[in-house]
């Protein structure tokens, strides 16, 4: 049987790991290759290295901590931010990462999505979304609105519209942040991510706002994702991701134990 | 000497990192035959479509792949590179695979699951697997696809998703697996290993 997956999010800023709350106010929580390497010994079924400043200050994926962090890791592993070409996204690929994740440069110009998936296949093309929901919309979820840049930039368009296209464009996976709940620690927005979920058929992966074991089991069940991301709830020794399958198991989630 | 095959679609750093992290000698090559010839074990990765490994046939890699399998040596298909052992696969009719095992590959069927297949999975291991010695029941390997292999007598692991399929085949000395050993943490460590320690 499938299990769910538990991502732990690195995000990483001139080479070291940060947390913020809604993308600003970053505060220091390590080193890139230590911590995947402990969230991969404590039970994660996949890391997602973030360099969250990389789009709007115009630099490269740090291919370095890429190298680092990818050399004893054996479980997938998938890097974002900065990658703009199909070029940056094979340094990416050499540097050791499975998957490269895209936001900005795939709405600047989604082709981007086909180049990609085209050299090294689907499997290897997440596609990032970053929402908030809009109030003044007829369906403020269903046409929550997309940003980039690190949440920077509004674009005008809509979650569920862009994720159909990433999807026909042969994107791999979504996913999907929500703005309003980021670094909240006050739970998923399940509702966003569920219409995300049952609009495309590629898997899901939740973001934003993971603070309890409740908030898991939520957005896999109500909120129909394949996947959800944690970032604030690992750091600091708060939780390990053995943990929390744990718990998630018993409550009734299936996930991959022993890990 | 571990001769890995490259075959331009994709990504091989993984499983490069993987095998020389057991300790293996690795050669790539994506068109040297003698590199095949000479090879004590052969791996095909592979991620993608299944139309590219037309390059095989081009390059002449299919003739000389088949005549390492035909003189024992241990081969290991991964993902697309397993699908390749089979006759074909509907993702590309026009392309033939090695034709050791004399199935075809086919979508997962259309439904209410999700395709492609991402994620871990349980293996229901087979009596008498080489390759999966030592895997214990219920441990889990990383998948990501969305065709995949028929359950035969050759089938050395059977996983559930949508419905049963070949998560590996094992004859002999020709072996593959669909999902990805490489990224399926110590238990696909230990399967790697028991590639690299398999008599030819």
């Amino acid at each position: 049987m499938i299990t769910k997956r538990i991502i732990a999010c690195l995000d990483v800023h001139a080479g070291r790991v940060v947390k913020g709350v809604k993308f600003v106010d970053i505060v220091d929580a390590g080193d890139p290759a230590t911590q995947a390497a402990r969230h991969a010994r404590e039970g994660a079924d996949e890391i997602v290295l973030l360099d969250i400043t990389a789009t709007h200050e115009g630099r490269a994926t740090l291919l370095d901590t890429v190298r680092r962090t990818a050399k004893e890791l054996f479980v997938p592993f998938c890097v974002g931010g900065g990658i703009r070409t199909a070029q940056d996204a094979e340094q990416v690929f050499e540097a050791g990462a499975d998957k490269v994740s895209v936001n900005s440069a795939a709405l600047a110009d989604p082709t981007l999505i086909d180049a990609i998936g085209r050299s090294f296949g689907a499997q290897a093309v997440v596609v990032a979304i970053d929402a908030r929901r809009d109030q003044k919309a007829s369906d403020p979820v269903r046409e929550a609105e997309v940003f980039v840049q690190g949440g920077r930039k509004p674009t005008g368009r809509r979650v569920v519209e862009w994720a159909r296209e990433a999807e026909q464009r042969g994107a791999g996976e979504i996913l999907l942040t929500s703005m309003d709940a980021d670094g909240t620690r006050t739970g998923f927005d399940c509702e966003l991510t569920a219409a995300v979920s049952e609009a495309v058929g590629i898997p899901v992966i939740a973001s934003g706002g993971a603070g309890t074991v409740e908030h898991f089991r939520d957005v896999f069940g109500r909120g129909k994702a394949d996947a959800a991301l944690a970032a604030s709830i690992f750091h600091f020794g708060i939780s390990t991701s053995r943990g929390l399958k744990e718990e998630l198991q018993r409550a009734g989630v299936s996930m991959r134990l022993p890990c | 000497m571990i001769t890995v095959i490259d075959y331009k679609a994709g990504n091989l750093t993984s499983v490069l990192k993987a095998l020389r992290h057991l300790g293996a000698e690795v050669e790539v090559t994506d068109s040297d035959l003698g590199l095949v010839e000479r090879a004590e074990r052969i791996v095909l990765p592979g991620v993608g479509h299944f139309a590219a490994t037309k390059r095989l046939d081009d390059t002449g890699l299919t003739g000389a792949i088949r005549g390492a399998i035909g003189r024992g040596v241990p081969f290991l298909g991964i993902c697309v590179g397993m699908q390749w052992l089979y006759s074909g696969s509907t993702e590309a009719l026009e392309q033939p695979g090695l034709g050791c095992f004399a199935e075809t590959c086919s979508r997962f069927t259309e439904g209410t699951e999700k395709i492609p297949h991402v994620g871990w999975n349980s293996l229901e291991v087979r009596k008498g697997s080489r390759l999966l010695a030592d895997v214990e029941p219920g441990e889990f390997v990383y998948f990501t696809h969305s065709y995949k292999g028929p359950v035969t007598s050759d089938t050395a692991a059977i996983t559930e998703y949508i419905e049963p399929f070949a998560a590996a085949v094992e004859r002999g000395n020709v072996m593959g697996v669909q999902f990805h050993p490489e990224k399926s943490g110590e238990t696909g460590l230990k399967i790697l290993r028991n590639f690299l320690g398999a008599r030819p």
